[in-house]
């Protein structure tokens, strides 16, 4: 099991998180009227091979979104914040 | 009589004589036996059959290592498979049988086994899939005779009648295993001042010194230690305790047997815990495991590692021989040796050694005992137990260079060196090192776990607390008066296999002893071209039995890698999975079954609904009154009531469980406008609006009404199943990409109690019991306004889900049962009848309205016929990419309805073909919702089909190939009835 630092709760156990997926994409400007942004957005993604940011709800906690740093290869724990400070913003339009 | 408890010595209470019963023999032992040292005190050899061949076989280890030993333990409903007898503690009253024997242990007709053994060899199972043998009888045969095989020991099928419970802890350091190295480490970190728990397998402390004389230095020191240890309290000593799993970020899994060594758990006593430990760090020091030797006839009753011989002599004071033979390959059994030989037996010592130390020839010159070296037994004669052994001068392959000599003897203690205990770091860190002195796979320190004593070859007891201390955090300790180490790495020879030239043996030879995998099964997968460990495991199943290949692990890597003319390291070794040892399924579950499986949600108002005699249905984790049945009522004659009766007269309907969200701040209409398909940031306070939801891939997710509270604050509602997802949408927007809207979002499902109250006199019902003026004029359709119920502060929507005239009153929920008991009272006279799920959906069926079966997350906008909700004038979630080019496909299947020919209806999920093509296949379409409809008077469907618009009127087939049902149905428009909505805006 994965214990994340939560900024607001502390370290606290995986099973207290959700899953959010890839955290290094950044979402089109709302009126980005072009598909293949929003196709890149929604399905492109790479699949590292360690150190990797990525999403975690802490629903069972403060409910913040967290961008933590795990290494897929060793689940070593880098970097880890709150979405609010870390995740990338919107494109520009 | 050859085996016999010893006049003294041993960890074991004389004082008292329990009675133990295996296969209905009684057997005395003593507190402090186990169930093994009981029957070789007895000298019960034989004590089971083995998996494959029926051999015969008898107790060859003193730990959790045992293959062969393994018995169903207790009977009835606490009946357990598979236990190892040496690990059973004993108690008055125990009783055990043995497992994989019929008609009996000493008579099995399974043994005929061993000579079809041609046919059992490494694979058999694969290969009954092809060739000759697929789909014949022979196939059949093998098929019943793995499945009869499997699992060995026959499981109860009783609900478990015992209780178990979860612990969570946290600690600063976990040691695992309290040998010299582990109690030296917690010893270390404890007078530090850190939080220590100290996790033991064994009933007793101690480790290795358990096997050492009692009231020796070894064990002197230990009582030292130990009652330093219990008076501080920063440690918590746990005995009956394995560490079964070791996780990332140092979490550890462990099981700890409370009444085990019970005949059942006292009152209100648990049987066993399951901890969950986060540790900040942890050490092992869990030791290291002997290892067999291979040769003919090593599964015979009264063939055992000689570590094992030595711990029942000196822990519970059994000789397990009289004549011995000793077959080794290190130095660690002359220890073993010379304390069988003190005890009283006459030994034989074979080290496959030319050339031995002097000091240790010295001391077995001295002990009386026979050495031979450059000897090895080449087998082990005998059935159900052991009479003689053949040995023979070996050369330095382990390879006969002469003839064999029989001698004589009921015990061989065999020693092919050593395996460290390295499951835990392996499961965490995947590969160790090799170490070629050792001839062992050893592991090292890594982040947050430190390892130490045997597991990493410590030389020596001294050596041992030296490493253990130091893990521990502390520094150099004094060295305790020792008798002389026999530190089994030094000089090893790494020959385990004795055979002659191409792995002949003059008889079986095993290398996994529970999973009956021979020499000639390994020589047979790698002339059969495996040269892979991973697959070679696979075919051979080696190392797969229950005791996860403890003793057989390190012989079936090493005759791969000979045969491969490779070293060791070069073929590699598997990975560790958890569990260490077998863990009850109990165990795991901890109290989390039946009714306490998951947490179970109930409204407000749950108890009127049981009480009035709803049947209830589940809604994710919600309970929800499905319908209420009159006496002698169907489900479908009570919704149809139901429903009937709403169109009549007015109902009311719990429906408490949609999601609730609060959203509110300066910039919540630009949110509300990005997050739904139509326009919601024009919306006015006092007035509520239908939405639709898509997802970032274009598809719908959710719908739900949006109420406008006054700027900046809304009240946002969802379906049932899609509120968490919702919110944690939102959340999720709002916290990246969004993050410069200023709006909080908030759950309040939990706040508001709601009930829906539906039907053409529900407005005089609400008028009854409100001061409000909530006419059509006043309070028209998509109106939201504050009420009081009864002195209870409410909000009354103005919305439809049945297609009437309909209204939902949201009520804080602690107030939820006094309202809803007002508005039953009020409703007397206008005759009131309650709702369930499933009449609340025959109603939105018949007014083609969509739930989650429609929006079930492969259907779009246009699927469903809601184009229209989906605004041109600002972009929202789903916008772009809902216009996908593979989106717009035309033959998509669309939302229709269906009008079913005849009574029997359809069910959900059913096929639609045309009417005259046959049914198979995919279909055109499907059934989504069906429901009986009260008013039309016919079944009636909502499905989605391909080209739906164009084909109003056309008759399909409707097929449920599940139910096997065949039946015709009309095509026609998904608003069955009022499609206009006279009635909801009346």
């Amino acid at each position: 099991m994965l214990r994340i630092h939560c900024p607001v709760c502390g370290l606290r156990d995986e099973t207290e998180f959700t899953y959010g997926g890839d955290a290094t994409v950044r979402r089109p400007a709302m009126d980005d009227p072009e598909p293949a942004h929003w196709l890149d957005y929604v399905f492109t993604r790479d699949n590292p091979r360690g150190p990797h940011r990525e999403y975690w709800h802490h629903l069972g906690g403060c409910r913040q979104w967290l961008v933590v740093e795990r290494d897929t290869l060793t689940h070593a724990m880098g970097e880890t914040g709150l979405a609010r400070e870390m995740a990338p913003l919107e494109m520009e339009p | 009589m050859t085996a016999r408890r010893l006049d003294r010595g041993g960890r074991i209470d004389r004082g008292r004589t329990l009675t133990l019963r295996f296969d209905g023999r009684d057997i005395a032992a003593h507190p402090g036996d186990t169930l093994a040292s009981a029957m070789l005190a007895a000298d019960i050899r034989l004590v089971g059959r083995s998996f494959k061949y029926h051999r015969p076989r008898g107790v060859m280890a003193a730990g959790v290592e045992e293959a062969n030993a393994l018995v169903h333990l207790r009977e009835g409903d606490r009946r357990e498979p598979n236990t190892p007898a040496t690990v059973v503690e004993a108690f008055d009253g125990l009783v055990a049988t043995s497992q994989n024997a019929w008609p009996g242990l000493r008579f099995d007709v399974g043994a005929v086994n061993g000579l079809a053994s041609r046919f059992l060899g490494a694979g058999f199972y694969y290969k009954t899939f092809i060739g000759p043998f697929r789909g014949t009888r022979f196939w059949m045969v093998c098929e019943a005779f793995i499945r009869r095989a499997a699992g060995m020991g026959r499981a109860t099928t009783l609900d478990d009648p015992d209780a178990y419970e979860k612990v969570n802890a946290f600690c600063d350091l976990l040691v695992v295993g309290s040998g010299p190295a582990g109690l030296s480490a917690a010893l270390a970190a404890a007078e530090a001042g850190r939080e220590v728990v100290l996790a033991e397998q064994d009933s007793q402390l101690g480790g290795s010194i358990l096997s050492t004389p009692v009231g020796g230095a070894q064990d002197q020191w230990r009582e030292e230690v130990l009652a330093r240890l219990a008076a501080m309290p920063n440690v918590r000593l746990m005995s009956r305790t394995t560490v079964f799993g070791a996780y990332d970020s140092n979490v550890f899994g462990m099981v700890e047997r409370v009444t085990d060594h019970l005949a059942a758990p006292s009152n209100g006593m648990p049987r066993q815990r399951y901890w969950l430990l986060r540790a900040r760090q942890a050490v092992l020091a869990t030791g290291a495991i002997e290892r067999p030797l291979v040769f003919a006839g090593n599964d015979v009753p009264g063939v055992m590692l000689a570590s094992a011989a030595a711990t029942y002599v000196n822990r519970y004071a059994v000789l397990p021989g009289e004549r011995v033979v000793v077959a080794a390959n290190n130095d660690s059994a002359y220890a073993a040796a010379v304390t069988l030989a003190r005890a009283g037996a006459r030994i034989v010592l074979c080290d496959v050694r030319a050339s031995v130390p002097k000091e240790l020839s010295d001391l077995a010159r001295a002990a009386g005992i026979d050495l031979r070296p450059g000897h090895a037994v080449l087998k082990a004669q005998g059935g159900q137990r052991v009479t003689g052994a053949q040995i023979v001068a070996v050369n330095g392959d382990g390879r006969p260079s002469g003839a064999a000599m029989r001698v004589a003897c009921d015990l061989i203690a065999m020693s092919g060196g050593w395996a460290p205990v390295l499951h835990l770091w392996s499961q965490r860190f995947g590969k160790p090192v090799y170490r070629p002195e050792l001839d062992a796979f050893v592991p090292a320190d890594r982040d947050g776990i430190a390892c130490a004593g045997s597991l990493i070859g410590a030389e020596s007891f001294n050596a041992c607390r030296e490493q253990g201390a130091s893990a521990g955090g502390g520094s150099h300790v004094a060295a305790v008066p020792e008798s002389p180490t026999f530190f089994w790495g030094r000089n090893l020879s790494p020959v385990s296999v004795i055979a002659h030239a191409g792995g002949r043996t003059p008889g079986k030879a095993f290398v996994d002893f529970q999973h009956d995998v021979k020499l000639a099964d390994i020589d047979q997968a790698h002339r059969e071209g495996f040269v892979s460990v991973e697959h070679l495991k696979r075919y051979t199943t080696s190392g797969m039995a229950a005791d996860q290949g403890k003793t057989s692990n390190l012989n079936a890597l090493a005759r791969l890698a000979a045969l491969r003319g490779m070293e060791l390291p070069a073929v590699g070794t598997t990975t560790f999975r958890p569990p260490y040892t077998p863990v009850s399924i109990g165990t795991l579950v901890g109290h989390e079954f039946g009714l306490h499986f998951r947490p179970i949600r109930r409204t407000a108002v749950h108890g009127w609904h049981h009480d009035h005699g709803a049947v209830m249905t589940e809604a994710g984790l919600w309970l929800r009154p499905q319908y209420y049945p009159q006496a002698g009522e169907s489900l479908r004659e009570a919704y149809v009531r139901e429903a009937a009766h709403v169109r009549a007269h007015v109902g009311i309907v719990d429906v408490s469980t949609l999601g609730k969200i609060a959203v509110q701040g300066p910039d919540a209409a630009e949110f509300l406008d990005r997050l739904y398909t139509n326009k919601m940031g024009n919306l006015s306070p006092g007035r509520l609006r239908y939405g639709l939801m898509l997802r970032e891939d274009g598809f719908v997710h959710d719908d739900g009404i949006v109420a406008c509270l006054g700027e900046g604050d809304y009240l946002v509602s969802t379906t049932t199943a899609n509120a968490a997802a919702v919110l944690a949408n939102a959340e999720h927007l709002l916290q990246t990409a969004w993050r410069d809207l200023r709006v909080h979002v908030t759950s309040v499902t939990d706040y508001w109690a709601a009930f829906a109250v539906a039907g053409p006199n529900s407005r005089a019902l609400l008028a009854s019991l409100i001061e409000a003026d909530i006419s059509n004029a006043a309070f028209p359709a998509n109106a939201h306004r504050e009420v009081t119920v009864g002195g209870i502060a409410c909000r009354l929507h103005r919305t439809s889900y049945s297609g009437e005239l309909a209204y939902e009153i949201l009520v804080p929920s602690t107030h939820g049962l006094a309202v809803w008991e007002a508005l039953v009272e009020a409703g007397r006279p206008l005759d009131l009848g309650v709702y369930g799920t499933e009449a609340m959906g025959a109603l939105r069926i018949e007014k083609g309205h969509v739930a989650l079966a429609e929006m079930e997350g492969r259907t779009t906008m246009g699927d469903l016929g809601m184009e229209g909700l989906a605004s041109r004038r600002k972009p929202f979630v789903g916008s772009v990419l809902r216009l996908r080019e593979v989106l717009a496909d035309p033959s998509r299947p669309t939302l229709v309805g269906l009008k079913i020919d005849g009574s029997i209806g359809a069910r959900a999920g059913a096929l639609l073909f045309r009417r005259n093509d046959p049914a198979t296949g995919h279909g055109e379409g499907w059934v989504s919702s069906t429901t009986w409809s009260p008013a039309l008077g016919c079944n009636i469907a909502l499905a989605l089909l391909r080209h739906g618009a164009e084909r109003m009127g056309e008759r399909v087939r409707v097929v449920d190939l599940v139910g096997d049902l065949d039946v015709t149905a009309e095509v026609v428009s998904p608003k069955f009835f009022d499609p206009e909505g006279h009635r909801q805006n009346a």
